[in-house]
């Protein structure tokens, strides 16, 4: 008689000896390249902004702009997604990526309608981004008064 | 005589820059990979991670530095998020005081933010949901 | 237990002395499935999975309304003449099967066994047959990729990686009208299964998650009946896909039986790895209902095979218990059909 004990343990051996294991360097490589080239879009609409003589902070807005309305557009069409298949983080962490976290469940959730569906849902994925961020910045500001106090 | 010479120093300096932006912003996202691949973190943890650190660095001015060595390889990746609210939060503490830590980090990611809500809601009315093959 | 006239076995098996006989089939899949290599054995193969209609939840519903009227009409029967309805789905509140089940007239009960609610309808639905409570029942089930990706895991435009555990939702639905005569396949045994967590967590995996759920029900049906793996043509599970077929036969080994020369996953045979891109094959309520439906009763119609011994897999958790930190509870329950 065997005891459910031993498959138990047996089950967890398994589980770590069969599961596959995620191919890092392939990931790596189309990580880097896809990630390099979005950045090089940005490069590109900062270098031409800043030969139209723009400040350095309407460059950033713009650029901001445009590189997510990129994202939201390679989005909508089903692209977006094509590509982060086999780039992963590459088209998780640029901005687009963002862009492309608040689309997604914009369009994805629009049988329930414009208020509860779209409106409402549009942040599930993205939201945590805003948090911490937004968050994170107030700590830094409150940090940042109370130094300059001294 | 010094024109065509302004000329070339130009364009290697512009093509450095274009390679320095090429590799910065494809090694940020290699860290993300790995990230991905070895640990237990789903993206939007990671992602978390990356806006909260740009915004750390960004307080103490590090992330400035990445910036001007790397450009866009820099401003494009999630952490720039981050430190535009930091910086955006520390100079509205300077101009108002106190209540600048919070009417200050939101103006940093403004137009991000509003873009992408903009944009959402647009490509929302003109596309639907396709199914994947 | 000794009690000659009870149809009890050991402690999770009922032997049906009236076997059921599964007296009409139909299924219906999406286009990705009608492309894969079992497309031979499904009766409708949709061109467009949206069935037509203005969102996934009401296509799905669609297939299943289509695969038990069907059903039905296959059986030359009409709707007044079926007793019940067992049917289930993956969707929140069981929509599909609630909303299918509307436009019928057929007494229903709403089932919710996550991937492994073939089995468990098929179950009920013999049972009420076998202790003469019915003369027709029907037994359905259905899923479908893009309403389950919605409510489970991202929207679709989301550009996130799969990972190579990842399984693909089918999008299917399968109907079994079972009755009590015919030259049919009938159902002898029923072995229902206990929830089972080994305390896996990783909802990217959920072959291995219901692998334990699995390996316990086959193995307590063995016991039960006093039978072994080659009493069976085939057995089938629903979905534990390619990482967990193999922890299952590696387990039950363990236990003591060798199911590796006549053992298939649903979820591993019903599309091609390699050309669909589905990395560790099907899922879904509706992939064990199609596959059943489709391959398994039409190879025994056609004699190719005897004896099946169908074990559709489930996970029972929700997005809820995964973020509050919960492991992934599997259930799955055994049912053998036989035409000798």
């Amino acid at each position: 008689m065997v005891k459910e004990k031993k498959i138990i343990d047996s089950f967890e051996a398994l589980t770590k000896e069969i599961e596959p294991k995620p191919k890092i360097i392939k990931n790596c490589i189309m990580a880097f390249l896809v990630g390099g080239a979005i950045c090089e879009i940005g490069q590109v609409i900062t270098y031409v902004l800043r030969n139209l003589d723009y400040s350095k902070e309407d460059i950033s807005a713009i650029t901001s702009v445009i590189m997510v309305f990129l994202g939201a557009l390679l989005t909508a069409v089903g692209i977006y997604n094509k590509i982060a298949n086999f780039a992963g983080a590459g088209t998780v962490v640029p901005i687009t990526g963002f862009a492309n976290a608040v689309v997604a469940p914009a369009i994805e959730f629009k049988k329930e309608g414009f208020v509860f569906g779209v409106a409402a849902k549009m942040f599930t994925i993205a939201g945590p981004v805003l948090v911490y961020g937004i968050g994170t910045s107030v700590i830094i500001g409150i940090i940042y008064y109370v130094i300059n106090l001294f | 005589m010094q024109f065509p010479l302004k000329k070339t120093k130009n364009w290697r300096r512009i093509i450095l820059e274009f390679i320095k932006a090429f590799i910065i912003g494809g090694l940020i996202c290699v860290v993300g990979q790995i990230l991905m691949d070895t640990t237990k973190l789903t993206p939007g943890r990671i992602l978390v991670i990356f806006v909260t650190l740009g915004a750390v660095l960004g307080a103490f001015g590090i992330y400035d530095k990445l910036i001007d060595f790397a450009g866009a390889g820099a401003t494009i990746p999630l952490p720039s998020f981050g430190n535009s609210l930091a910086k955006a939060a520390m100079d509205e503490v300077e101009s108002s005081g106190f209540i600048g830590a919070f009417s200050g980090g939101i103006k940093g990611g403004a137009a991000g933010i509003t873009a992408s809500i903009f944009f959402g809601y647009i490509m929302a009315i003109i596309f639907n949901p396709k199914t994947k093959q | 237990m000794t009690d000659n006239d009870t149809k009890r076995r050991g402690t999770q098996t009922i032997e049906l002395k009236n076997p059921p006989k599964i007296i009409s089939t139909f299924s219906v899949v999406g286009p990705k499935e009608g492309q894969g290599p079992l497309k031979q054995y499904f009766d409708k193969i949709l061109d467009d999975d949206s069935c037509g209609k203005d969102s996934y939840e009401k296509a799905e519903r669609e297939m299943m309304f289509t695969a038990i009227k069907e059903a039905i009409k296959g059986a030359s029967l009409k709707e007044t003449d079926i007793n019940y309805l067992f049917s289930g789905d993956l969707l929140n509140q069981i929509i599909s099967s609630s909303f299918a089940a509307r436009e019928f007239s057929i007494p229903f009960f709403g089932l919710y066994g996550a991937c492994s609610t073939m089995s468990e309808s098929l179950s009920l639905a013999a049972l009420m047959i076998d202790g003469g409570f019915a003369e027709y029942v029907v037994a359905a089930t259905s899923s479908h990729f893009s309403s389950a990706e919605r409510q489970f895991r991202f929207p679709l435009e989301y550009g996130s990686q799969r990972s190579q555990t990842a399984q693909w939702t089918v999008t299917g639905s399968g109907a079994m009208v079972l009755g009590k005569s015919g030259d049919f396949p009938e159902i002898r045994y029923v072995t229902t299964g206990l929830v089972k967590d080994y305390g896996f967590k990783d909802s990217n995996n959920m072959g291995a998650a219901m692998a334990p759920a699995a390996v316990d029900t086959i193995y307590k049906h063995f016991k039960d009946t006093g039978r072994t793996p080659r009493d069976y043509d085939m057995i089938a599970t629903g979905d534990l896909g390619a990482v967990g077929k193999q922890i299952t036969e590696k387990l039950l080994l363990e236990y003591g039986y060798d199911i590796r020369g006549n053992y298939i996953d649903c979820g591993d045979i019903i599309f091609n790895k390699e050309k669909q891109n589905t990395d560790s094959g099907g899922s879904g309520c509706g992939c064990s209902a199609v596959v059943s439906t489709g391959y398994l009763y039409k190879s025994l119609m056609k004699k190719e095979i005897k004896k099946v011994l169908l074990v559709s897999t489930g996970a029972l958790m929700s997005t809820t218990s995964s973020l509050q930190g919960e492991s992934i509870p599997g259930i799955a329950h055994a049912v053998s059909i036989e035409k000798d």
